[in-house]
């Protein structure tokens, strides 16, 4: 199921040109940061587009003033920066003010996990999900693949609430084609169904998942999760419920707020017998070099690493 | 546009009366900010009194209105007399703020008709009031978008994110009004972050910059009043300088006088002060 490959931003920022040129509500923000597609953008439709410069947290704020305003506003930057420097501006004038108004902003974060592998831990985001699960009023997108950003486009526009989008920063091959038609509202994906072990995950690491579990032939299940809030709660539950073990997996850290607690919340609620595996980041940020394999075997989350422990909760 | 001597009287005597209900609320509701609160009364008054800001209490989100962001959100309980006085909402609310069931707070929310955003953190209304204005220009709309600051608050980067911005992209539809009462929490600021000489500094971002009397009815309207029929293609800042506590002798001139009470007995004492 892998095929063309291409990045995140772009099939979203693709999406959203051919919106714009209909629907003059759109404005798109950015912080400095840029894309291919992004120059087509910001060419086509120079009125509303806005370099507000290197100021994340004004870049959140203008954003809002124009959402007041009924405007529907893409704010574009870097993952941990828009998420974390900004974060009041976030908690303040998105989620406490989405208690009143209707605002249809949309953070764009580029470089989810370890997408910048090189850059080190001020690149590194392994806390979005975390911090931004905690604020009332933020929907979390996640996705796998482009595929899923292309068909966000018109979501996005459609529901008119706040919104973090976690974009992987490298190009990535699709998942999803023509045979795999995913309902974007239902916010996860069965994309192998078994009986006995399933391993949840979101993001870049959902290709991780798939390889491992095509090179056994353990019969295990895989959910990819690309809602982290406001999915179908009762669809997952029902899915969750035919295994006797789940392994999460995530390029973020464990035991805090991210794919791995979204699960152990609702398997506590629904599913108590069903034993929950973490797989993920631990309590440190990592400082190696060599590359976003050698760092996810470094710490555990490699292919083999998977296998290992899906072929552990297998025999059990 | 000036306005007349009657006027001018007129005014002033709201501002007494507003001054005199804002030192009720605060002997009813000793958590508000009372000195921080007292700084922006002539503005207030000649915001809403004076025929500056477009606004209809009976539709507060009214599309014709100017958006007024208070963005110092704490030091304006003495906007709560104000707001209910024109019709937003209704005069007993006066005598149970922050009380259960009240829709004022020592922080005002946009549960206040007529206020606009949220409140209690400082540095945010500019940027957010630059979307606005941003907003109201992309649409081709006249209204205006008027922004009350704190001193103290301009020691915050997200400010000047926005000054930045704001000068940038000329967003003259944008009206920013510094409360310039020369104190933040533990001192005055030019002891902590001298803000001067601010009408320069301003400039130097691409602001139309005047200063005036902040106590001074005649000299706020006429300068918000040219600043309101301006389209020169900057936004404009006007430092209205102010004294923290005005009109409460004990608190004028003291630096602390941001968490100082005026207890509930000292409230009639005071209000008598204020002529």
């Amino acid at each position: 199921m892998t095929g063309t490959v291409r990045t995140m931003r772009d099939a979203l920022i693709d999406g959203l040109c051919d919106r714009m040129r209909e629907d003059c509500s759109i404005f798109f923000l950015t912080a400095d940061f840029g894309s291919p597609a992004l120059d087509r953008l910001r060419l086509t439709y120079k009125n509303r587009f806005i370099n507000v410069g290197i100021a994340e947290q004004n870049l959140i704020n203008v954003a809002v003033g124009l959402a007041l305003e009924g405007f529907t506003v893409y704010a574009y930057a870097i993952a941990p920066f828009i998420s974390m420097r900004a974060y009041e501006q976030i908690r303040n004038n998105l989620s406490v003010m989405s208690e009143f108004y209707q605002l249809n902003v949309n953070m764009i974060g580029v470089g989810a996990g370890l997408s910048y592998d090189v850059s080190g831990p001020t690149h590194h985001c392994l806390e979005d999900i975390s911090v931004m699960r905690t604020l009332p009023n933020i929907d979390i997108f996640s996705p796998s693949d482009w595929v899923l950003c292309d068909k966000y486009v018109d979501y996005s526009i459609e529901n008119k609430h706040p919104k973090y989008l976690r974009f992987d920063g490298k190009p990535q091959p699709q998942i999803y084609d023509n045979s795999v038609e995913p309902d974007i509202k239902k916010g996860f994906y069965e994309l192998i169904k078994a009986d006995t072990v399933c391993v949840v995950s979101t993001g870049y690491i959902t290709h991780t998942a798939l390889a491992a579990i095509k090179s056994t032939s353990t019969g295990t299940g895989l959910i990819d999760m690309f809602f982290l809030r406001r999915f179908d709660e009762h669809a997952l539950i029902s899915a969750l419920s035919n295994y006797e073990t789940i392994i999460t997996i995530e390029e973020g850290f464990i035991g805090k707020a991210g794919l791995d607690c979204v699960i152990s919340n609702l398997l506590e609620k629904a599913v108590p017998e069903c034993r929950l595996i973490r797989m993920g980041f631990k309590d440190n940020y990592e400082f190696e070099l060599g590359g976003r394999d050698y760092l996810h075997e470094i710490n555990g989350l490699s292919q083999a690493a998977l296998i290992k422990t899906i072929k552990t909760a297998t025999e059990k | 546009m000036k306005l007349n001597r009657q006027d001018k009287l007129l005014l002033n005597e709201k501002a007494l009366s507003v001054r005199a209900e804002t030192l009720k609320i605060h002997g009813l509701a000793q958590g508000t900010r009372i000195a921080s609160s007292l700084s922006p009364v002539e503005i207030f008054v000649v915001l809403y009194y004076g025929g500056i800001l477009s606004y209809d209490p009976a539709n507060p989100m009214w599309a014709g209105r100017d958006r007024f962001i208070v963005s110092k959100g704490h030091g304006s309980i003495s906007l709560y007399p104000i707001l209910s006085d024109v019709g937003f909402f209704d005069k007993r609310e006066l005598g149970i703020v922050c009380q259960k069931g009240a829709i004022a707070g020592a922080i005002p929310d946009p549960h206040i008709p007529g206020y606009e955003t949220i409140n209690g953190s400082l540095g945010h209304g500019l940027g957010v009031a630059s979307g606005v204005a941003l907003a109201l220009r992309a649409r081709n709309r006249a209204e205006r978008v008027f922004v009350l600051l704190g001193d103290g608050e301009m020691s915050e980067g997200s400010v000047w994110e926005a000054i930045m911005f704001a000068g940038h992209h000329g967003l003259d539809n944008l009206i920013v009004i510094l409360d310039n009462n020369k104190a933040c929490m533990l001192d005055f600021c030019k002891n902590v972050i001298d803000l001067e000489p601010i009408e320069k500094k301003i400039r130097l971002f691409g602001w139309t910059v005047k200063r005036v009397d902040g106590h001074d009815i005649g000299k706020l309207y006429n300068a918000l009043s040219i600043f309101k029929g301006q389209s020169t293609g900057r936004p404009k800042f006007l430092v209205a300088d102010t004294i923290k506590g005005k009109g409460v002798p004990s608190l004028e001139s003291d630096p602390l006088s941001h968490t100082r009470n005026i207890l509930p007995d000292d409230i009639e004492a005071a209000i008598r002060g204020l002529r």
